[in-house]
């Protein structure tokens, strides 16, 4: 009983992952996308804790769920005016498209299996257990100090470009 | 054997899924015409690649992954803000989204 609760927990996450990003990708509403996207990053933090890094399990909900999924709502909401009732998004090279993502995901998971099977990937002497927070702080202040800096200049200006890229145009509106 | 393999959730696992969530993000790429749906598809795409990260770190019992995917995840962050910068500016010169219809760099 022990030994089958976690293999089933991990299925159902990975069956919630996987079936909302297919409606993400499928449906043709933007706004269920949206909020299909939501239980996609729900369920990738799931597997995050199954991959037993917590902190960045929290880190996936706070920044996707509590950031980047309300931009892109308030893009959806912006980008389509109030009269047009609906939302809808049009696809083009449909079968093109499925031949290449089947043969992406095919080839992928050919290689995967095959360098597994052909004993390619042995795991290490040391697998990461417990909590992963306090391991995080030593590697961020001593080996990706730099990273860690840099990463932080770039978020800086990236929102300072994402401010003066989305302001409102007064010169631009005078012409219309 | 097989439900053996099917029951001790290991490296393939995950590795599945993170191939099958690049393929779904890769599809929304290339087949949709709504600007911001194919950022959703670069979003799931971000995932797959941490997914990827994280299933390497675990079963190496380094801590690169773990650093590696927390600046995925900042750059992700930029990333969307600056994209969704550049779409609402693309729908106030064309007024659409839609990718194949904006076709000319300058008004």
């Amino acid at each position: 009983m022990n030994q089958l609760t976690i293999p089933i927990i991990f299925y159902i996450f990975a069956a919630v992952t996987v079936l909302s990003a297919a409606f993400v990708v499928f449906s043709k509403n933007i706004i269920y996308s949206a909020f299909s996207l939501l239980f996609t990053f729900f369920g990738v933090a799931a597997l995050y804790v199954f991959l037993s890094a917590d902190f960045i399990a929290v880190t996936q909900v706070v920044v996707y769920v509590g950031g980047i999924l309300v931009l892109l709502l308030f893009g959806v909401m912006f980008t389509n005016t109030i009269m047009q009732t609906e939302l809808k998004a049009d696809v083009i090279h449909v079968v093109p498209g499925v031949l290449l993502t089947l043969l992406l995901i095919g080839g992928l998971l050919f290689a995967f299996y095959n360098a597994s099977a052909a004993g390619g990937w042995m795991p290490g002497m040391m697998q990461l257990q417990g909590s992963v927070v306090e391991r995080i702080g030593f590697e961020t202040m001593s080996r990706y100090m730099l990273p860690f800096e840099m990463v932080s200049i770039v978020l800086l200006v990236a929102l300072l470009g994402a401010a003066f890229l989305a302001r409102y145009d007064k010169a631009h509106k005078k012409e219309h | 054997m097989l439900t053996e393999q099917l029951l001790s959730i290991g490296l393939n696992h995950f590795l599945t899924i993170s191939a099958i969530l690049f393929g779904l993000g890769m599809f929304a790429v290339m087949t949709r015409k709504n600007a911001i749906v194919i950022l959703m598809g670069v979003e799931l795409i971000l995932n797959a690649a941490n997914i990827n990260f994280l299933t390497f770190s675990k079963y190496n019992g380094g801590m690169d992954g773990v650093m590696f995917s927390l600046f995925v995840i900042v750059l992700a962050a930029a990333e969307a803000a600056v994209a969704l910068a550049i779409v609402i500016n693309i729908f106030k010169t064309f007024k659409t989204v839609d990718v194949s219809r904006v076709d000319t760099m300058k008004e």
